[in-house]
């Protein structure tokens, strides 16, 4: 089946596809306009998880980069967008420590174009640092990484005239509050990645990621592929910060941490080294579980008996579920295998075909 | 096998956690929502918090002759988590009013939320002025970061101190910014830019200070002013005198728990710090009944923030009480027109930007004990 | 700065850098066994005083007693940790060893916030520890004497283990290749859970020290400690031995003398610290002891 081309099904591969987009559209045009506000905070972060994910899926996944600066770079996003989206007459007032320095303090863009500069920002700090630190190998260049990303928080805390330090910006344009942003910059990064990770230049990847040495003798140039899966990931890690900053509208450096990059390493590797379709699915999992967790911390009443509330055990619970994913279920919940219309539609043929043994 | 026997335990888990919530469905109940840092970096605060708000929720569990239910929210600590809890507890459970947050950064993040839905919040310890900032729906119950940072330099100066050090936490907004007001207040005093002979930092989680506190030593600076948590400030005075220092210490509200001194033990001593109110000597007849009940009730001494927590509760409670009303937007105006509240953190009045002004009260450890120093005016 | 502060400056400096170097050495005996960052280390170092803090307000012990008992206890633990969840995935990849670990690191300290309270608990500290007096110059505690003189007692004890003895041989040969070493009759269970139980231990007593220096414990109180104390192990070669030491002393005494040297930027001082890593690490890819493991194909 794998190579021949078949023209009625690619013509309804395609079908699929623009319908599945539809429903996809008409859903988020639902969900905009009829869902509380609460459930929509929760598929605003959803998403802004799934761009984080694929993000650090390229990196870590696609091209075996073990790197822990995902925070940092999220953290350059978002202080670059807040900085361009905010009103200037609110920046007058947050600022009270020292003054907003100079381009900052009157310059407002659109929230599109902020995004698009947060991004690049982050890109650009990747490449800075990249060039550099990505000869180190394995667990060494997570330290490396994971060593930039706290730079960057602990600068972050003592440059208050461009981050109002630990003080934190406030009042920031809730634009990532709508369906159509949040959701939209998925499917621009699900499909971007996709399409790399797809092309001749993907196949280089994980040809460094399986054997540098080999990869290299083959004509691979390591140190460009590497820079450039780094710098990309860490281009959607920037609008991930971007976006995440809108959503709460309100950003610090204690946000950036590392425990943040861990969170994200552990939605990448439960959804499955080198599969998209599970870090988005398992973004999703991961958000929603957490404040479906909540009602575990009220006091219960069981018969006669009254359960005290306790404070805290939602996150003993959520621990608990992470350890017994990674331990039962080893290579992620979707084991590196991604959603293709050939899959669905190879499951349909067996399952008819089946149906026509039996009754045959 | 190892997938199904994952899988069972999976829902296992997702079972016991959507047991029924027991729900008391006698009378139509007063919902207020509280969210406070219950895990992560900061849930000592929000543990402490809590206890005073369910100690005042015992006390006084109705209002408008109608039963008070809390709905607790936890929000880890972070800013995202936040935002949701205060959103859950709006829309899933009803809230009209809400309690909360330890840390300026999650009452941000929450203030944002609730504003929006225009439920009022009041907080109970951030401090931080941008919380309140443009909001018309947030209000506190604390002191702000200026006036507390503004009457210990004043202390200071009049005890005669004319070159001070600060150690401060660079990355909590509270420890910024008392000692921005401390520093500012201070110049403005000596009317000598060089009055503050030493400034150094440290980072929230660090427990050796021994090279920021060799430095101010060094500096020859009279008195030390560390605008930082209990915890850090009983390593601090234990640090500053193994280091043979004798120079007066001095600091702000977070200090004010018991730990200062089972923690620092002799090294307390002679610690002097603004907080709201005082458990012995010129005690209201309010912060007396707190003390023995939270004594009853938990076995151990409440530090700043449950009375704050406490305190909190009941302007809440009051504000429902004289709106008459369970209506939000009623609430918030009764709120916004407190005055002269008697709280156990001393008389409270909400200011037109939302923000508590109550007296200042000065405390010294002495014996091991606080001792009551003196009573500053806002 | 006059050679009173610098003289002081130093003191300060090996006294916190010998706790980093404790802390370290377990990080980097059960990397150089297992090639697995622990990152639960950290929190087994929390469980550690927490141990020794129950033991002393139940039992009343003799302190070097409740001591001993402490580090036996968080190393039996620490055995029970590695059977639950490392074990099961030792023949995973090895990326999900490590986010099970960090997944054991999250549980141990919700399940500390809800068990202990996350307010500090005073820790009982004898007064011999405490007690400061003036060398020339110099203030110093005792306490600032007796972590060195322990870390490097201890050193010397690992070094021996791993090196003199029967175990340490079959350490080795793990280290080397498990797979190998199991057919040469190699107990890898056995083995791994004893440098599991021994380096837990280690974790333990570091978290003591700890806090018999800073007398303050709360469920988080190993995150900063933890981390610096790995960089240390990476400073100095993850998965030596002298190398943790050394790593650690380098640590604690750059910390002290950014401070002491820059105090208008003590502020930026973590993000020297990592910086200093960083360029230790392009001129040495494997730490300043390091050794170059070669990847398993």
């Amino acid at each position: 089946m794998l190579g021949v081309y078949n023209p009625a099904r690619a013509r309804l591969k395609l079908l699929l596809t623009f319908g599945g987009l539809a429903v996809l559209a008409a859903a988020i045009w639902w969900g905009n306009a009829n869902l509380s506000s609460y459930n929509l905070r929760i598929l605003n972060l959803a998403g802004i998880n799934a761009i984080l994910a694929v993000s650090m899926n390229l990196i870590f996944g696609f091209t075996g980069l073990f790197s822990l600066g995902h925070a940092g770079f999220m953290a350059v996003g978002a202080y670059t967008c807040a900085l361009l989206t905010l009103p200037v007459a609110t920046k007058d007032s947050i600022f009270l420590l020292a003054p907003l320095a100079w381009p900052f303090s009157v310059i407002t863009l659109p929230p599109i174009a902020a995004v698009v500069c947060a991004g690049a920002t982050a890109g650009l700090m990747a490449y800075l640092t990249g060039f550099p630190v990505l000869r180190l190998r394995g667990d060494y260049l997570g330290i490396a990484t994971l060593g930039f990303a706290e730079i960057i928080r602990v600068v972050a805390n003592n440059i208050p005239s461009i981050t109002n330090g630990a003080l934190g910006l406030k009042g920031i344009p809730s634009f990532a509050s709508n369906l159509w942003w949040t959701w939209g910059c998925v499917g621009i990064t699900v499909f971007v990645i996709s399409r790399l990770v797809n092309s001749v230049y993907g196949r280089s990847l994980l040809a460094v990621r399986e054997d540098e040495v080999a990869a290299e003798i083959m004509g691979v140039n390591r140190t460009y592929h590497k820079t450039v899966a780094y710098v990309i990931g860490s281009f959607f890690a920037g609008v991930g910060g971007a976006l995440m900053g809108s959503l709460v509208t309100t950003i610090d450096p204690k946000t950036f941490g590392f425990t943040l990059t861990f969170n994200i390493l552990i939605i990448v590797v439960a959804g499955g080294l080198g599969s998209i379709t599970g870090s988005v699915l398992t973004s999703v999992i991961y958000t929603v579980l957490l404040e479906a967790l909540r009602p575990i911390e009220a006091s219960w009443r069981i018969g006669p008996l009254r359960v005290p509330e306790i404070p805290g055990l939602r996150m003993v619970v959520f621990s608990l579920v992470l350890l017994v994913i990674i331990l039962f279920y080893q290579r992620g919940l979707f084991g590196g295998r991604e959603f293709s219309w050939d899959r669905v539609l190879d499951w349909i043929d067996r399952r008819r075909s089946r149906k026509q043994g039996v009754r045959a | 096998m190892r997938r199904v026997t994952g899988f069972l335990v999976l829902v296992l888990i997702a079972l016991l956690a959507f047991a029924i919530p027991s729900v008391s469905a006698q009378q139509e109940p007063i919902r207020i929502g509280v969210y406070e840092p219950m895990t992560g970096p900061m849930a000592a605060g929000g543990q402490m918090t809590w206890e005073g708000i369910v100690l005042a929720h015992e006390m006084t569990p109705t209002v408008l002759g109608r039963p008070i239910k809390l709905f607790l929210a936890d929000n880890k600590s972070d800013k995202v988590e936040s935002a949701n809890a205060v959103a859950k507890l709006i829309e899933q459970d009803k809230v009209i009013a809400i309690i909360g947050s330890y840390g300026s950064s999650n009452s941000i993040a929450g203030g944002d939320v609730a504003e929006k839905a225009g439920i009022p919040m009041m907080t109970d310890s951030a401090t931080n002025p941008l919380v309140t900032l443009d909001k018309e729906y947030m209000f506190r119950a604390c002191f702000i970061d200026p006036f507390q940072g503004e009457v210990m330099a004043k202390f200071a100066y009049g005890e005669g101190v004319r070159k001070a050090a600060i150690l401060k936490d660079v990355a909590q907004d509270y420890s910024v910014g008392l000692s921005n007001y401390f520093k500012k207040t201070f110049i403005a005093l000596t009317g000598d830019p060089k009055s503050i002979v030493a400034e150094v930092a440290y980072q929230t989680g660090d427990q050796d200070f021994s090279a920021q506190l060799t430095q101010v030593i060094n500096s020859k600076a009279e008195a030390l002013f560390v605008p930082g948590y209990f915890g850090d400030m009983a390593l601090v005075a234990k640090q500053l005198r193994q280091l043979g220092s004798k120079i007066l210490l001095m600091g702000g509200d977070a200090i004010d728990a018991p730990e200062l001194v089972t923690i620092g033990g002799t090294a307390a001593e002679g610690i002097v710090f603004s907080t709201f109110y005082s458990a012995d000597a010129p005690a209201t007849p309010e912060a007396k009944k707190f003390v023995d009940a939270f004594k009853a009730k938990y076995g151990k001494t409440p530090n700043a923030n449950g009375a704050l927590g406490y305190d909190t509760y009941n302007l809440v409670v009051d504000a429902i009480r004289r709106a008459n009303s369970d209506d939000p937007k009623k609430i918030r105006d009764a709120m916004a027109s407190t005055k002269d509240f008697p709280a156990v953190t001393g008389s409270t009045t909400i200011d037109e930007s939302g923000d508590a002004t109550k007296d200042a009260v000065l405390l010294k450890v002495v014996d091991g004990k606080f001792t009551y120093l003196t009573t500053v005016k806002p | 700065m006059t050679w009173a502060v610098f003289a002081q400056n130093i003191v300060n400096g090996i006294s916190l850098g010998s706790l980093y170097a404790l802390v370290a050495i377990g990080y980097t005996m059960v990397y150089g066994i297992l090639r697995l960052i622990n990152f639960a280390h950290s929190d087994v170092f929390m469980l550690g005083a927490y141990m020794l803090f129950y033991i002393d307000f139940m039992f009343r012990l003799p302190w070097w007693l409740t001591f001993v008992l402490a580090a036996v206890l968080t190393g039996v633990l620490g055995i029970t940790i590695e059977r639950v969840a490392y074990r099961p995935l030792r023949q995973a990849p090895r990326i999900s060893s490590l986010i099970s670990a960090i997944g054991i690191s999250f549980f141990i300290q919700n399940l500390g916030l809800v068990v202990f309270g996350g307010r500090p608990k005073p820790f009982p500290v004898p007064q011999f520890f405490s007690q400061s007096y003036m060398v020339g110059s110099v203030y110093m505690a005792n306490i600032s004497w007796v972590v060195p003189v322990f870390s490097g007692l201890l050193m010397l004890g690992l070094t021996m283990l791993v090196y003199r003895t029967k175990v340490g041989l079959a350490m080795r040969a793990i280290s080397h290749d498990m797979d190998t070493s199991s057919l040469m009759s190699v107990n890898v269970d056995g083995i791994i859970a004893i440098t599991f139980g021994v380096g837990s231990a280690l974790a333990a007593a570091g978290g003591i020290m700890w806090a018999l220096k800073y007398p303050q414990i709360n469920p988080l109180m190993g995150t900063v400690p933890g981390i610096k104390a790995f960089i240390a192990a990476v400073l100095g070669g993850i998965g030596s031995i002298p190398g943790a030491m050394i790593g650690g002393m380098l640590l604690g005494m750059l910390e002290i003398m950014l401070v002491a040297l820059m105090p208008t930027l003590s502020g930026f001082r973590d993000a020297f610290a990592y910086l200093v890593l960083i360029v230790i690490l392009l001129a040495r890819p494997t730490g300043l002891l390091g050794r170059e493991f070669r990847e398993k194909v």
